[in-house]
């Protein structure tokens, strides 16, 4: 007796498929860490230039814009 | 709010903030059905189960041609229209797009060596693609060798604009050419070839992608605003201590 096919069965290329959506994932699990990471860092950098007292030329008031 | 608001940066920070949550939600819902649609797909008749690749494959090849598409119109925005947030487009856009084409490559190399018997063939589609691949490469390399950002931004643009030749070469190669690659099978006149049990799926795959990208982008362009704000805030400090 043979058994159909059922949607989860990958048949004798499997491998094919599994690394396909690994790669995948990879891929876009680098992409999410790299914004998210680099998010903090510019955050943090951002925060630290303010507490030394800088703001943009833009946030400047009257006799403060050089 | 006026689209011509969206030129302040703080007005667009604000606005992707606002947007950026919904987005991802939408994405995530869109993954999880898209999923569970191709996991639940059929079998192809000629293919067996590794058409479950083309799900990854297409979209990502959509999204490639998408992102250069994206930074053209950006590019036009930074040589013509001169507006501020275009360059941020473009140079967030570039590393995704990279991504989205490498994704496609590999991909398609994974479901070309059951099907075709090999990884690799140089033939107008595929290379093409990789030329896709590169020319991104190169923007990146672009935009990190040029210290000041605007300059930057312009020979990147007039680079984008030569290299967007290349989307309908990668769209026509099939038909100008004979190649190994399949012919167009979702986007022709006359239809698309594919049983609805596979294409419905693969539309939500391609939703879900595009939804990634628009969230993948916005997220970037943030911190792009951000690698700017932070930029002019050390040069004013090293004039200050000068």
């Amino acid at each position: 007796m043979t058994m159909a096919l059922g949607p989860q069965d990958l048949g004798p290329h499997a491998a094919f498929i599994v690394l396909s959506y690994a790669a995948a994932i990879a891929i876009v699990a680098v992409l999410v860490a790299w914004i998210v990471l680099d998010r903090r860092h510019l955050t943090r950098e951002l925060g630290e230039l303010e507490s030394q007292g800088m703001t943009r030329r833009s946030e400047r008031t009257g006799d403060d814009k050089t | 709010m006026p689209l011509i608001d969206l030129a302040n940066p703080s007005r667009f920070l604000a606005l992707a903030s606002r947007v950026l949550p919904w987005l991802t939600a939408a994405t995530l819902l869109a993954f999880a059905f898209g999923i569970s649609q191709a996991y639940l797909a059929p079998d192809d008749y000629q293919q067996g189960a590794t058409v479950k690749i083309m799900f990854l494959h297409v979209p990502a090849a959509w999204l490639g041609m998408l992102a250069w598409g994206v930074m053209s119109v950006a590019a036009l925005g930074t040589l013509v229209w001169r507006h501020p947030l275009a360059d941020v487009a473009a140079k967030a856009a570039a590393p995704i797009g990279a991504a989205f084409t490498l994704m496609c490559l590999v991909t398609g190399s994974l479901w070309g060596r059951p099907m075709w018997g090999t990884y690799w063939v140089w033939d107008a589609r595929l290379t093409s693609v990789l030329v896709l691949f590169l020319m991104y490469l190169g923007v990146i390399a672009l935009w990190r060798t040029v210290d000041d950002p605007a300059r930057a931004a312009r020979v990147v643009a007039v680079l984008t604009l030569v290299g967007a030749i290349n989307i309908p070469i990668i769209k026509f190669s099939v038909e100008w050419w004979n190649t190994l690659h399949q012919p167009a099978s979702v986007l022709r006149l006359g239809g698309s070839t594919i049983h609805p049990t596979i294409l419905v799926p693969l539309i939500v795959m391609v939703v879900a992608f595009t939804l990634l990208f628009l969230t993948l982008h916005l997220a970037a362009m943030r911190n792009e605003i951000l690698r700017r704000r932070v930029r002019t805030m050390q040069m004013l400090q090293a004039d200050a201590r000068a």
